[in-house]
């Protein structure tokens, strides 16, 4: 039994931060729920294309409600943390220029780097936990012979979250703990139902928070008529790789890397988004050959691993959420730069997204696509 | 842990002596008390015997008084009671939000409101008041005591202002009533609105003052209980700890238990001032009800103060709590002037007839390490103490 430890747990209403509240609670730990509120859903509703009421996502009241439930439940004291600003000012906004400028987003990075592992953390010291734990499948291991600490892959591959938590720094993964690293998601469910928590049946979230039904553009549109700005005019012509214009496009924020539908042209074979150029306004179309790419280039690079990347090194790379990651050389070629070869073309390389550097289960580290 | 409780702002315990007094409502005497038949006797003398009591901490006749579930209904009675659409309301922006949002809510129905500002004291200018009227102006609705500074309104002269303009007044009185003694003549209200729980009954009763020959539109139909202004069965219990606590306030006033109050509040403040720094008293060298403080700490974030303090054992608030719990920035500071982060890192601390000098001195002891704690993580205090 580990010494107990004053942990502060970071509670979304959902089955796997419950049970982690569940779980160190039962091994005896002084154990803190928290939410934080990131954003009202009731703001943009009744916007043009946005739902009136948006109930069951992440922030709305009824998770809330069945956060405070768990804690009722397992005995904890428990509360809500109002993050909205912070959250609006490095998540939400980003996330809307990132799309304005023709790349592709990953919020949920953002979120872990500058909520859940900064401000929350922060809050939780504050309060007198010595460290937090989340939900995330991920593992974290002190790591004696380099003195580091080390971000792993969960054994539930099918769960693994790393790649949303490569921002962390050594400080950051010195208080933080991960306790579903070592379990699949049937055992957290089951772990749920032997605590009695009423919510184990849960569907899990898969959404972007934020964004109503994962319509981006909608969001987009109502944060931007809300916030007073006129939608930026980001129509532009839609160009193949040849140069020739082929048609119109409605705004660049529509399209990502790779994306095949809603392009409006008719042409005998399937043509994709191979490029978003940003200052120009054009989408560049082409067929899917050309979607692939043997290097990338990706920049504020966070290394986790090791303290600098003095010299090529041989990692497996996975430059999306839903992507296997494949073996590739690391290279430094900036302060702050990292040039990704890989052994084989990848598919739709999007900037905007992260990739992310793996050796064998062990984050190397990760920086965001150029 | 020993549990102090110092946010008798937001509620108060139950005084051992109200719930003696309610108990046997609840079974012994159950009468509905518009029955004609015994029970509704028993329970009906015993309902009147209350507003006799409430009548007197208010100084108004007995049939002046109209019971509610509480503050919210006692102020959304009187400002959608006594204003209708076309007319103009003139209120201020640190009213509760009962008040604020019954206004917003007569803005949608074709009222005109004109909301005044406060100074950095947290005071109406009752000019300020003079100045909106209009010829279309019907009612002012002016709080008596800030629910977060404690800070008290001048409203005998906005009492003045609204007779001679011959407009309604109405005055919240919610975190006034058993602090302070009230007299209704002396203000010159047509309404005034006060809350149980905030005065050591139980929550969900609460009492309106309506002045006699004033007409007011009811909230709710139905029946015509309290004399057709109320609609509803009395909550007897309730009404009778109502009539036992205001009873108890008024020989608490006999026994200076305001000034004791007072001496209190000001030695907690004065413990925080000396051992704290770069902290400061919002509302301070104004007026303000003998039991509250609220007091900045520069460079922390107050929702974390209350929670770090909550695990110590100590319950004080700060600004006032969204649907989901979370914090949200005061209203009532930032209308003050307050920057939003000194309004972020204020906290409200509000004595009741239980806390005792120890409470004060537990407190005290637990404030200016916790506050230290917070700055000492608090990546923006680190930031400026290294450029200052």
């Amino acid at each position: 039994m580990p010494k107990p430890q004053t942990i502060a747990v970071a509670m979304s209403g959902g089955v796997d931060s419950s049970a982690v509240a569940a779980m160190l609670r039962a091994e005896g730990h002084n154990v803190i729920g928290l939410t934080m509120q990131l954003w009202n859903q009731r703001r943009l509703a009744g916007h043009e294309g946005m739902p009136e009421a948006v109930t069951g996502r992440c922030c709305s009241l009824d998770d809330v409600y069945d956060a405070r439930r768990v804690a009722e439940h397992i005995g904890i004291p428990y509360y809500v943390v109002n993050h909205e600003e912070r959250f609006e000012r490095d998540v939400v906004r980003p996330f809307v220029a990132e799309y304005l400028s023709g790349r592709t987003p990953i919020p949920c990075s953002l979120c872990n780097n500058h909520l859940k592992f900064d401000q929350l953390l922060i809050v939780a010291r504050q309060i007198g936990a010595d460290c937090i734990a989340t939900g995330h499948y991920a593992r974290v291991e002190y790591d004696n012979p380099r003195q580091r600490w080390l971000l792993k892959r969960p054994a539930d591959r099918s769960k693994d979250q790393t790649y949303f938590l490569f921002g962390l720094t050594q400080e950051q993964l010195s208080r933080t703990l991960f306790p579903l690293g070592g379990m699949t998601k049937p055992e957290v469910r089951e772990l749920a139902r032997k605590q009695g928590l009423a919510l184990a049946e849960k569907p899990d979230s898969q959404e972007i928070c934020f964004v109503p039904g994962g319509d981006y553009k909608r969001f987009i549109d109502a944060y931007l008529a809300e916030s007073g700005d006129a939608l930026p005019d980001t129509a532009g012509e839609l160009v193949t790789a040849s140069g020739e214009v082929i048609g119109e496009h409605s705004g660049i924020h529509n399209f990502t890397v790779g994306q095949r539908k809603g392009l409006g042209v008719a042409t005998g074979s399937p043509l994709y988004v191979i490029q978003i150029n940003g200052a120009d306004k054009q989408v560049i179309v082409g067929g899917d050959e050309r979607l692939y790419s043997r290097t990338l280039r990706a920049r504020r690079v966070n290394l986790i691993a090791m303290d600098d990347l003095r010299e090529p090194m041989r990692v497996s790379v996975k430059i999306r959420h839903r992507h296997e990651p494949a073996p590739a050389a690391l290279e430094k070629i900036g302060a702050d730069e990292i040039l990704v070869t890989f052994d084989q073309p990848q598919r739709a390389v999007t900037p905007g997204q992260a990739a992310v550097f793996y050796d064998d289960d062990v984050v190397v580290g990760g920086a965001w696509i150029a | 842990m020993r549990r102090i409780y110092l946010d008798n702002n937001a509620t108060t315990p139950v005084l051992p002596e109200v719930l003696e007094a309610m108990g046997p409502y609840f079974g012994e005497h159950f009468g509905n008390a518009s029955s004609i038949h015994h029970h509704g006797q028993e329970t009906r003398a015993a309902v009147e015997g209350a507003r006799d009591s409430v009548a007197l901490l208010l100084g108004c006749r007995a049939a002046e008084i109209v019971f509610t579930c509480g503050g919210t209904e006692g102020d959304n009675l009187a400002i959608a009671g006594l204003a209708s659409a076309g007319d103009h309301v003139i209120t201020s922006n640190i009213e509760h939000h009962a008040v604020l949002h019954a206004c917003k809510h007569l803005e949608e129905t074709g009222c005109d409101v004109t909301y005044v500002p406060v100074d950095g004291r947290g005071l109406v200018d009752p000019d300020d008041v003079r100045r909106a009227l209009q010829p279309e102006t019907k009612l002012i609705s002016i709080m008596m005591a800030n629910n977060e500074t404690g800070v008290l309104q001048r409203v005998e002269e906005i009492g003045k202002i609204a007779a001679e303009a011959e407009v309604f007044f109405h005055t919240d009185a919610v975190q006034a009533a058993g602090k302070i003694p009230i007299d209704v003549k002396r203000i010159g209200c047509d309404a005034l609105s006060i809350s149980g729980h905030k005065m050591h009954a139980p929550q969900g009763v609460g009492a309106l003052y309506v002045r006699r020959g004033t007409r007011i539109q009811p909230l709710f139909y139905g029946g015509r209980h309290e004399r057709s202004r109320r609609a509803g069965t009395e909550n007897v219990p309730g009404i009778v700890a109502l009539g036992r606590a205001a009873e108890l306030a008024m020989q608490g006033f006999e026994r200076k238990d305001d000034e004791k109050m007072s001496l209190l509040r000001d030695r907690l403040q004065r413990g925080i001032l000396a051992q704290v720094e770069e902290a400061g008293v919002n509302g301070d060298g104004v007026q303000r009800v003998p039991n509250t403080s609220n007091c900045y700490f520069d460079h922390i974030d107050g929702e974390s103060m209350v929670i770090a303090l909550d695990l110590k054992g100590l319950a004080v608030s700060t600004g006032s709590a969204c649907s989901s719990g979370a914090i949200e920035p005061s209203h009532v500071l930032t209308a003050m002037g307050l920057s939003n982060d000194r309004a972020r890192a204020s906290i409200r601390f509000s004595l009741g007839k239980q806390n005792t000098a120890e409470d004060v001195d537990i407190a005290l002891a637990l404030i200016p390490e916790t506050v230290a704690r917070l700055r000492e993580l608090s990546p923006v205090y680190k930031k400026q103490t290294v450029s200052s």
